[in-house]
This record gives structure tokens, sequence and C-alpha cells, in this order.
């Protein structure tokens, strides 16, 4: 590796949930955020402990400032297109624990999204 | 960090010269209504097994809410939390198509031959159609040097802190660009096989490449950057004959996460394999163009 620091793309995703809530502020005015909600699918490409860290930093100047975060996580789920059943998985390379196969479709568990704020 | 407000936006450049981070933007987003979730669909949360959680979204979030708080109240936002990365892709997507641009967003880890790649690429596609790149990394603008080299138009992205390129970057480079009708536009990503594959740009699609030397388990170690591309170029395979390097093991791994995935074989320096290749940005090239005057006559909103 060229880079041996740490990937933090997380940095970035601390930016977008910082900018959305400054946006919802404007159209639904409140002044402060107390908690924010965050579904963080466990298949997502994301890692919790860097999102907090940076989530502290970039709201340092924001009406989220005194914000906690909560982040509620989803577990994955795909259909296994050879024997059509729903299963959990916790990665992308995991087999379908009924017929071993890998030919998996993501039903659920890949996304990243924030749900709600409670706001003063 | 960003001087500007202090947002942790590390500094971007754009051929040398500083960019505005996103947040200080003065035209406000406008947002399209999000669309609602599946009906009867509520997704399970890993909390669901462990009654010890704190949080249980299916009893509903506002359930733990202290009650007598009188002035706090909820507000549901439900967006991706790239919504506005998002968007901006969205507007770089509907200028490309709308002029027949056919871009493609190389990703992979540092040194895997991106710039190689795109050289030789440039030398056997330049009297087919006009190429212009967009070339992402954290500094240095040695890699638009190599492509400037070529003659084609080349705006160098330099990210500072940042480990990809994001939308918004390359909309603004997309605009200081010479790009040419029915054309080719070749985004090279900073070389990272984990951040970039959560970052639409607006390409058609993202283009993976693995070098020989980096072991066949990439796939299942990086398992995002494998799912979100549309096809993976295997390079330096030159270097086979020297190396332990297990071809099917490597195609086993990536298809496992990605069944259907093209894989085409190449060596950038030495040149096998890139005639599939150059065919396979031809014909996406022609169809940018053919479903140009299409994408005009349906939709009204274009200017
Ligand atoms: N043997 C061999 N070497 C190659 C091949 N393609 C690229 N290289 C070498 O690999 C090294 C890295 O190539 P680059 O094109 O700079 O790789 P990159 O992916 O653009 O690197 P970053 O932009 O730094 O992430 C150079 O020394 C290239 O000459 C190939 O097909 N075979
Ligand atoms: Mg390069
Ligand atoms: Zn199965």
């Amino acid at each position: 590796m060229i880079n041996s620091e740490k990937p933090m793309h997380e940095l970035s995703l601390a930016e977008n949930i910082v900018q959305l809530i400054e946006d919802t502020a404007l159209k639904q005015s409140f002044a402060q955020v107390t908690t924010v909600w965050l579904e963080i699918g466990q298949l997502a490409c994301v890692e919790q402990e860097s999102l907090r860290f940076y989530f502290d930093v970039v709201a340092q100047d924001s009406i989220a400032r005194q914000a906690r975060l909560e982040i509620i996580e989803i577990a994955g789920q795909a259909l296994c297109k050879q024997c059509n059943q729903d299963i959990l998985i916790a990665t992308y390379h995991d087999a379908c624990p009924h017929c071993g196969s890998y030919a998996l479709q993501v039903t659920q568990g890949d996304g990243m999204r924030i749900k709600e704020l409670e706001v003063k | 960090m960003c001087t500007t407000c202090g947002c942790g936006n590390s500094q971007t450049y754009m051929n040398g010269k500083a960019m505005p981070s996103h947040r200080h933007l003065d035209k406000p987003l406008r947002y399209r209504p999000l669309a609602q979730p599946i009906h009867g669909h509520t997704p399970i949360s890993v909390a669901a097994d462990h009654p010890s959680r704190t949080i249980h979204p299916g009893t509903g979030i506002a359930g733990t809410h202290a009650a007598g708080i009188s002035q706090a109240r909820i507000v549901k936002i439900e967006r991706d939390i790239l919504a506005k990365n998002n968007q901006y892709a969205a507007q770089n997507r509907r200028y490309l198509s709308k002029h027949g641009i056919f871009a493609l967003n190389l990703v992979s880890s540092p040194g895997s031959g991106k710039t190689t790649l795109l050289v030789k690429t440039i030398q056997m596609l330049r009297d087919k159609f006009p190429i212009a790149v967009i070339e992402g990394d954290q500094q240095t603008d040695r890699d638009a040097a190599r492509i400037r080299a070529t003659g084609v138009p080349v705006i160098q992205i330099n990210t500072g802190k940042g480990c990809h390129l994001d939308a918004h970057m390359v909309g603004r480079a997309m605009q200081q660009l010479p790009l040419q009708h029915d054309s080719l536009l070749l985004i090279e990503n900073v070389g990272n096989l984990v951040c970039p594959s959560s970052f639409d740009l607006g390409e058609a699609h993202k283009v993976v490449i693995l070098s020989v030397t980096e072991g066949e388990d990439k796939p299942l170690k990086y398992p995002d950057m494998f799912l979100a591309s549309s096809l993976m170029l295997l390079n330096k395979c030159d270097l086979l004959p020297y190396l332990t390097f297990d071809i099917d093991l490597a195609l086993e791994y990536a298809h496992r996460i990605h069944p259907e995935l093209p894989v085409i074989q190449v060596s950038a320096t030495q040149g096998s394999g890139m005639p599939a290749w150059v065919d396979w940005i031809a014909a996406g090239c022609r169809c940018a163009t053919a479903a140009k005057p299409h994408l005009q006559a349906t939709d009204p909103s274009l200017d």
C-alpha cells in the first residue's frame, strides 16, 4: 500500500449527515438537535467508531453540536436465488445456509439512512 | 480541516486551485420527495434479537424519549445519508446522457495500473471519438501530467486527506473540461478499494481493476467495490509466469460477490487483452450516442 493512512470516507458520511440536518433545520425551523438516529446496514461499508469520531468533529460548528448519535444496525438479509429462501447474512460473501449457494440477492442491510432527529 | 467553517472537510484542489466545500455553496439544492419504503416491509434490525439493547425500532423510537420534555419534538428525515451526493451524481448523469457522453469510473487499490491503462486506452481510442479525463489523487499532478502527454484534456482533482472522489467534485471538473458530444469521459478515482464504492459520480459504469500481484482474495476482502462494478479488468497478466496467482480462484471469489461480473484479462504494458477492453468501451459509447436523441425527445426538462 502506498497510502498507509486509514480510509476515511466516514468523514464524508459525517459531513453529509450534518448537511442533511442543517437543510432540514431550515425547512422545519429548529435551532438545536439533541439526538440523531441513523440506520446503518450491517453490510454497508461503514465503520461505526470512525463515523462517531468524525460526526463529533464535523458537528462542532453546527446545530448538531450537542447531538447524541444513536446507531440502529440493520441486519443483512438476502434472497437465495437457488433455493428461493430469505436468509440473514453478515457479509457479501456468505453462502446460503440451506443450499450453500453464493448466488444471493441482497434485500436489506446494505444502506445507511438518517431516520429521525430529536430537536428543540 | 476546512478553514472557512472548521467543518472537517479536508481541502480539495482542482488543477492546483482550491475548491470551495459544498457546505458553502450559496445555491440551495432542490429535493425530490423520498420514495416510500415498500409497503409492509419493516427492516429487521440487529437489535431485534437482543432485547437488552435500548433501541427497539419495532416499537418506535419515539417510545424511548422521556415524557415531559415538552419543547422537544421528533423530526422524521428518512433519507439516505448520501442523498446529497446522489443528487449531484444525478445531475452529472443527466448532463452526460443529454450529450451522449459515456463516462467510466475506474476504481482499484493504489498502483494496480489505472493510469497506465488509461494512457494505453487513449492511444487505442483517440481516433475513434473525443476523450477527456478526470484524475483523482490525494496529492500531486503526476497522473494528470501522464495523461496530458497523450494530448487529451485532463483535470486533476487533489482530494487532500479525502480518500475518494465525490459527485460534487466531478461535476465541477466536468464544467472546467472541454467536453464534447458523443465522447468518452474517463475518471480515475483515488487508489482505494474501500471508499469509492459508496460514492456515485454519475458515471455509466464503475470498472474495477485488480492486478495479479495483489492476491486472489481481494474480492472477498473488499466486496463492495466488486459488487458496485459492471466490469472487472484483471491487469498485469504479463507477470503471471512469475507468480503463483491462481486466476480461477480469483474469478471464483469475484463471482461469489457478483455472479455475472464480466472479466477481461489484460496487460496494460504489453497490450494483451486490450482490444476486448476498447471494444467494450466503444460499444458503450455507441449506446450513449444512440440513447441521446431519445432522451431529448422524451424529457422536456433538459435544456
Ligand atoms: N508488469 C506490468 N506492470 C504494470 C502494468 N500496468 C501497470 N504497471 C505498473 O504498475 C505501476 C503502477 O501503475 P500506475 O498506472 O501508476 O497505477 P495506478 O493504479 O494509476 O496508481 P495510483 O494512481 O497511484 O493508484 C507502474 O510501475 C506501472 O508501470 C501491467 O500490465 N504489467
Ligand atoms: Mg494513477
Ligand atoms: Zn439457498
